[in-house]
């Protein structure tokens, strides 16, 4: 069974049908990208996973973990091992960033049953976290995403993608706005928390960081829907011949 | 009827015949261990108390308070020290119980040496109980009592000149710093209802000196009692003082205060107000500049529920050229709940390169709280740096959502980004086992909040 099943998914925001009948299936151990254009569709799928209410699911099936994803809150999803690692992470002034990963790691083991660590045990998981990513320390003592640069943003996004180690992650644009050091720390990480047990989901519009966090599968997204899937060298035929030649094609 | 000559006249006090006979009573009995020219000062107060009347929202200072509560409740003077059946372990779970420094405690505005305690000071640095020293130290307190907060244009004040007995007194001379903190504990015993405190602070702080002065109001019961105090604090050239407030009155309680702060050359003056208690409180915040390169800094917080009204007025007067000035007031309102901020800043002719700064955020918690808020800056210079602005709005559904996506429960994530937006206020208090109770305080205060509001 697959780790992650979406059927015939369309959704909107606003009156607006975005989604347009997605189907996709992803199974434990596997990496797959969603390319294309702006306004694709994209983010919407990224958020229609995490469960922002904003955003109406319209008709459609999305199986997780052999639970029906769409009837969870948002935080029982990442209960459950889903991450989404924000294109636009949100800065949250007065939340200490040690504090609130504490928080959500506690909540998780909580949910799983375990015990919750004390501030000794996380630090010393943060720590070893940290040194994956090459975060600077005093980004953990500082309030959540406040005043970041860009690249501190995602790099944060993938140091609590590292602590809180989902099932399932979902990276929306996390190369945008990065150079190419932070880039290559940010893949990097991902790839260190690569298992069979677990499956990522990049999505992005350039084929830049599937250069260092390489897909098993690639999907070109446009117009709400999936129009080709193929492997990693489809996101190489993507680079050099753009979106341009895919369109009107039926959804698959 | 001539309901429009009504109008034109000041208001009469409601219930003025009952203030004047206590006062007759008072100056009669009471008032009389006071020296001579006090009970001139109280005569003027008591005058000019009668000729305001109590405020009406006609006033635009009051516009958003309505006082008729406080003015038609029995008027009980507590001018006279009663015996105080408060213990020590009484005391022990109101904040700042355990801070390192002296404690002054006052019951129903007087001073109860058997429950302060008074560590060892510094050479020439005076406190105790501003009774006392209007004997024992009767030019200074004359050289500054009543100097800086005028009763002229606020009944309160007045009244307060009128009644007082007693109060704090803090004096620290030139270049000499007090390191830990002076904790000043008000406790209204509200027997019945009316029964009014009328505190009366004076601080002093000579040029160069230091201090850290921590004001907290408290009750025991929940009779609609009375507070009514007036703070004043002289801060010296050069000298720095910091000033914390905390209001945690009774949900019964009446609380109307004022701190008027008078900041000479090259001074610092540091002002925290968190206020979470009263069913009406009203804090005038005032300072004026009279020297140059002066730096003010003004912070609140206020926090309220249920039908709770909670109301800060600051007056911040650039009078002289060069100085600072920076307001940062957050409100955090549930429940039918009102909040009203009120905040002048006057720049005066030739006080060039002035730099104020004010900033109103309130977060509403429920759809039935309201705030008023007006940030007002009134400039006659033209070489500054002004700034203002107010904010009113709900929690941040992106921030709530991002902090649910990494698995905390909703209502968790609420809590957690109201403390936020308190705590933004508390980490700007310098004394740190202060800002720590405080923090703790609020995190329990506004759990509850956010637990009532969620039903």
């Amino acid at each position: 069974m697959a780790l992650l099943e979406i059927r015939n998914l369309n959704a909107g925001i606003a009156g607006k049908h975005i989604l347009k009948g997605i189907n996709l299936s992803i199974n434990a151990g596997e990496v797959h990208a969603i390319m294309g254009p702006n306004g694709s569709g994209k983010s919407t799928l990224s958020q229609v996973l995490a469960g922002r209410k904003t955003f109406n699911v319209i008709s459609g099936e999305v199986t997780y973990n052999g639970k029906n994803l769409l009837e969870l809150e948002p935080e029982e999803r990442a209960h459950e091992g889903i991450f989404l690692a924000f294109q636009y992470p949100v800065e949250i002034p007065g939340v200490n960033n040690t504090y609130f990963l504490k928080a959500a790691y506690n909540e998780i083991r909580k949910h799983r049953g375990e015990p919750e660590l004390d501030a000794m045990d996380f630090l010393a998981l943060v720590k070893e976290k940290m040194k994956l990513l090459h975060l600077e320390q005093d980004l953990l003592n500082r309030p959540l995403n406040e005043g970041f640069s860009g690249g501190e943003k995602k790099r944060n996004e993938i140091f609590q993608m590292a602590v809180l180690d989902p099932k399932l992650a979902i990276l929306d644009e996390t190369d945008s706005g990065l150079d190419i050091d932070a880039l290559r720390d940010v893949a990097d990480g991902v790839n260190k928390l690569r298992r069979p047990d677990n499956a990522a989901l990049v999505i992005t519009h350039y084929q830049r960081l599937l250069n260092y966090v390489v897909p098993d599968f690639v999907h070109v997204l446009l117009n709400g829907c999936i129009v080709k899937s193929g492997g990693k060298e489809l996101a190489l035929e993507l680079e050099e011949k753009g979106y341009d030649w895919l369109a009107c094609q039926p959804c698959l | 009827m001539t309901t429009t000559t009504q109008q034109s006249k000041p208001a009469p006090a409601d219930n003025a015949q009952a203030h004047l006979a206590a006062f007759d009573t008072f100056e009669k009995g009471g008032a009389r261990r006071f020296p001579a020219w006090v009970n001139e000062l109280r005569r003027a107060g008591i005058s000019r108390f009668t000729a305001l009347g109590f405020p009406t929202r006609r006033l635009e200072d009051w516009k958003y308070t309505n006082v008729a509560p406080i003015s038609q409740l029995p008027f009980k003077p507590a001018v006279n020290p009663m015996p105080v059946a408060l213990s020590a372990a009484d005391l022990a779970r109101f904040a700042f119980a355990g801070l390192d420094g002296s404690r002054l405690v006052f019951v129903n505005g007087h001073f109860v040496p058997g429950l302060s305690a008074i560590s060892k000071l510094s050479v020439g640095v005076k406190l105790g109980s501003l009774a006392a020293a209007m004997s024992s130290d009767g030019d200074i307190v004359k050289q500054h009592l009543g100097r800086y907060a005028s009763a002229t244009d606020h009944a309160f004040r007045a009244l307060n000149v009128a009644f007082f007995a007693d109060g704090a007194f803090i004096y620290v001379p030139k270049g000499v710093v007090v390191e830990e903190p002076i904790h000043l504990l008000f406790v209204a015993v509200a027997g019945e209802d009316g029964t009014a405190a009328h505190p009366r602070n004076l601080i002093v702080a000579e040029a160069g000196s230091r201090l850290k002065v921590v004001e907290s109001y408290v009750s025991v019961g929940s009779a609609a009692g009375f507070t009514n105090a007036v703070t004043e604090i002289a801060v010296g050239e050069g000298a720095n003082v910091e000033h914390c407030k905390f209001q945690d009155e009774s949900l019964g309680a009446f609380h109307v205060a004022t701190i008027q702060s008078s900041l000479a050359r090259n001074s610092r003056f540091t002002s925290h107000s968190i206020s979470v208690g009263a069913q009406i409180a009203r804090h005038d915040i005032n300072a004026v500049m009279t020297g140059e390169g002066v730096e003010c800094v003004l912070n609140g917080l206020y926090v309220a529920s249920g039908s709770q009204l909670v109301d800060h007025h600051m007056v911040v007067d650039h009078a002289q050229p060069r100085c600072a000035s920076h307001e940062f007031f957050h409100g955090i309102l549930g429940g039918k709940s009102r909040g009203v901020f009120n905040g002048k800043i006057f720049v005066r002719p030739g006080a060039q390169q002035t730099d104020a700064k004010q900033t109103n955020r309130n977060l509403l918690l429920t759809d039935d709280a309201t705030v008023d808020t007006k940030p007002q800056l009134e400039i006659f210079a033209d070489d500054v740096k002004c700034m203002h602005g107010a904010t009113v709005g709900r929690l941040d559904e992106d921030a709530i959502f991002y902090l649910r996506s990494r698995g905390i429960p909703h209502n968790a994530a609420r809590r957690m980004l109201t403390q936020a937006f308190a705590s933004n206020i508390l980490a700007r208090i310098g004394i740190e086992p202060v800002r720590k109770q405080l923090d703790e305080f609020l995190q329990s205060h506004l759990d509850a909040e956010i637990r009532a509001v969620e039903g």
